[in-house]
């Protein structure tokens, strides 16, 4: 090691890429990416979006997250020789030679409205909403589209019978980055279909666990203004002597 | 060189390394280190970022003048602002409102919902966000979050642990707000429809969090912060309340000691627009992206500083502003994810750190700072890491203990999140471990706030991770979305009480950015940067020494 460099220099250096943007010196294997039609050369191994920024493009739009939770990154894109149309997230996807890339960051999708607590817990409600979910051709193109390789279509078909519980599991990792929506060739908004389906599942479907009701009794009635009476007024060598002596639950 | 052999989406070297895990595998699964005494908790801290010499100076002008902070953030309080105060127009109202909401995560939104229940109709709310609503750590946010509501928990206790693990610097009134309303919040969670882990008899499945002495983490699998943020998003959406995106705030209006108001910018279009406001509610989130000391980051693209920056200047005071929290397990390969989260709660189901011969060598549930800390030194003081192909260090998390402890399956319906992100580039965690170093995750400190996010200015409340005081010098897993969660709710109640008590709006001012201006000379600081810098820049550096300025 190094004698004059501290750690912290030490761990910023190796850092340096991911924190300050590449510099081509330090690259050896190279691909050639088109970015709506235009071909840029950029270093192997990056995801699209660092792709992208390395070939210059400053993100305002279509970056969110950069951790593929957001949707903000939804792409489109096919390799050379092929006609096949692909999706992918760019934070979470690696380059590949030959790409044609594109970004969709907006699907102007139809929102349905309503007041989740006057809803009633019946198969027909998802329809009401969203009457276009009986549109559905079993395609598959929406589960085909999926960044998150979600059974798309099966949910659907679920949300067509009203198997609420069925939508809410199989749609639970949707990041809502409406690729599937913007896809379907009978324009159902799956990702909000789902959407409302979970939310009618996790209020109406789920289970109120008994140990809150019982603390919020608690908590109503005061039975923690003593605990706490005591612990704002202790002074600092109190508290630390009373966190030093917390005793561990088990395992 | 020669092109490097790829088995299992590991270089053939650290396959060879990870036989080193496989084999102490049987060993470690009935042996976990001890906790560290107080002691020994100092003597590792030693080698934390926010203690190791050097990256940080004194705030030289302000209320704070005189506070540490590190030097990304020093830079950005003293920079220039973006406009000139004489350039823009006051008179040309673009939004009059009543509640304008800066910041559109988990705070924020739950800000809007908490005023429309108390009375302030939606369409005399705005919100704005610099990216998309619901763009934000909030939505990335993985582990859980806390509440004390099992039978042998109490809030008091929730308290002592935040408050030990805040190393006793939290503000006491507003750590008791969080703690406080924490079981509402799950019940508030619930009642929106949000799919909280239950077990089969309907009670919700509650882990260890480090730092914790119960167990309270509630989970949504492994996308916490997704559910709840999708969930409060939707219910914000139904109710219509108004929402502007791609539109930052650049500076505040004031009226004396008053905010009045905001000044929004067009991320597209570069044009301003003017916002009126009887009350402001700061949601900004945080700092991530300033890679502070170098270091990569969990957070999202917009996460800039940019609310304590404006805030700041216009009289606001700060708190912690010295302090950093480095999530000990960021993602140290591959490289396409280094710095992003690998959630606590993967330690709190049984996966080990474990260092290049193969030891469990810390207690893998010490506060992140801590944890954080044995991290760095088992890498660079006792040279116990792996160097990964673009040399950076690291430690193993030993990811298949999950399932050697609880069962074949675990880890995929458990971390479905995680196992997502490593199969992408082609690595198994349920099969192999994974390599980690700590993360730059969350700025402990911000804007201080009381126990209803009121500031020290009128009409400006702050909620949220751009708030500081609740969590002290070191927050505990699971108390961020939670802080946004009971003070995005407290800050929309507070402010639609002193709505409905009458306030009026105030004029619309910018002469505390004047003021600041004459602060940053008088200091003899020089005019080079100027902020907030609302996103940061990763450009190619052949591209950049090119670019011709239009």
């Amino acid at each position: 090691m190094n004698e004059e460099k501290s750690i912290m220099d030490i761990i910023a250096d190796a850092n340096k890429a991911v924190t300050t943007g590449i510099d081509s010196a330090d690259i050896e294997h190279w691909v050639n990416i088109y970015i709506m039609g235009r071909g840029y050369k950029v270093p192997a191994g990056l995801t699209i979006m660092q792709a992208m920024e390395y070939a210059g493009y400053k993100f305002i739009t279509a970056a969110g997250c950069r951790a593929g939770f957001c949707g903000a990154c939804a792409t489109v894109y096919r390799k050379e020789g092929s006609y096949q149309l692909k999706t992918a997230m760019a934070c979470q996807t690696r380059v590949e030679d030959g790409m044609y890339l594109v970004q969709i960051p907006f699907a102007p999708a139809q929102e349905a409205f309503y007041d989740i607590s006057k809803e009633s817990y019946n198969a027909a409600m998802l329809l009401k909403h969203y009457p276009e979910v009986a549109r559905c051709v079993a395609c598959n193109t929406c589960t085909k589209a999926c960044p998150q390789d979600l059974e798309v279509m099966d949910y659907i078909q679920a949300a067509l019978r009203g198997d609420f519980e069925a939508v809410a599991e199989l749609s639970f990792d949707c990041i809502m980055c409406g690729l599937c929506a913007i896809r379907c060739p009978a324009e159902i908004t799956q990702f909000n279909v789902a959407q409302l389906a979970r939310r009618m599942y996790g209020r109406y479907g789920m289970k109120e666990p008994e140990h809150i009701t019982k603390r919020l009794a608690e908590m109503e009635k005061g039975n923690y203004d003593d605990d706490f009476k005591k612990l704002l007024a202790a002074d600092i060598e109190e508290l630390k002597k009373r966190y030093a002596d917390r005793k561990r639950e088990a395992d | 060189m020669a092109e490097m052999k790829f088995i299992g989406g590991y270089p053939e070297y650290m396959r060879e390394l990870i036989e080193v895990v496989n084999k102490t595998r049987p060993q470690r699964k009935d042996y976990t280190p001890a906790a560290m005494t107080a002691e020994e908790r100092k003597e590792v801290l030693a080698v934390h970022p926010d203690y190791a010499e050097g990256g940080k100076r004194a705030i030289s002008i302000g209320q704070n003048k005189g506070d540490m902070g590190p030097n990304e953030v020093i830079d950005l309080l003293e920079a220039y602002p973006l406009i000139e105060p004489a350039d823009i127009d006051l008179d040309k109202v673009d939004y009059s409102v009543d509640l304008l909401i800066i910041g559109g995560g988990l705070a924020g939104t739950a800000a809007a919902i908490w005023a429309n229940n108390e009375g302030i109709a939606a369409e005399k709310i705005l919100l704005v966000n610099k990216l998309r609503h619901g763009d934000s750590n909030s939505i990335m946010a993985e582990g859980g979050t806390q509440a004390a509501d099992r039978e042998n928990d109490s809030p008091a206790i929730h308290w002592l642990d935040a408050m030990g693990g805040g190393h006793f610097t939290n503000k006491p009134d507003v750590l008791k707000g969080l703690v406080e309303d924490a079981p509402y919040i799950m019940h508030w969670l619930k009642e929106s429809g949000a799919m909280i882990d239950q077990d089969e008899a309907g009670d919700y499945v509650e882990r260890w969090g480090g730092g914790t002495c119960r167990k309270r983490m509630h989970a949504c699998a492994d996308y916490t912060g997704l559910e709840e943020l999708r969930v409060i998003r939707d219910e914000f959406r139904t109710r219509k309340i108004p929402v502007l995106e791609h539109n930052p705030v650049i500076e505040l209006f004031t009226d004396g000691n008053r905010v009045t108001g905001a000044l929004l910018w067009n991320l597209e279009t570069h044009e301003y627009k003017i916002v009126k406001a009887k009350a402001t509610i700061l949601a900004t989130g945080g700092f991530g992206r300033l890679h502070i000391r170098g270091f990569p980051t969990t957070n999202h693209y917009g996460a800039t500083y940019d609310g304590p920056v404006i805030a700041y200047r216009a009289g606001a005071k700060l708190k912690d502003t010295d302090t950093v929290q480095y999530h000990p397990t960021g993602a140290a390969y591959p490289q396409q994810i280094i710095g992003l989260l690998l959630t606590e709660k993967l330690r709190s189901m049984g996966a080990q750190p474990v260092n290049v011969k193969g030891e469990a060598f810390v207690f893998p549930l010490e506060p992140r700072d801590v944890e954080a800390s044995s991290f760095i030194r088992e890498c660079y003081v006792h040279d116990k890491g792996v160097v990964t192909p673009t040399g950076m260090r690291g430690i193993w998390l030993d990811t298949p203990m999950i399932d050697v402890k609880n069962g074949e399956g675990t880890t995929a319906k458990a971390f479905p999140g995680m196992v997502r992100m490593f199969k992408r580039f082609d690595l198994d965690i349920v099969a192999d471990p994974v390599l980690v170093f700590p993360t730059l995750h969350y700025q402990n400190g911000g804007v201080e706030t009381d126990p209803w996010g009121k500031t020290d200015l009128d009409g400006l409340w702050v909620a949220g991770e751009v708030s500081g005081g609740v969590h002290g010098k070191n927050r505990l897993m699971g108390n961020s979305t939670l802080d946004c969660l009971v003070f995005g709710r407290r800050s929309g109640m507070s402010a639609a009480k002193y709505l409905k008590s009458g306030a009026q709006s105030g004029n619309l001012s910018l002469t505390h950015v004047d003021r600041y201006v004459t602060m940053l000379k008088e200091a003899e600081i020089a005019p080079e940067r100027k902020a907030p810098i609302l996103l940061p820049e990763y450009r190619g550096k052949a591209v950049l020494a090119r670019m011709i300025d239009v």
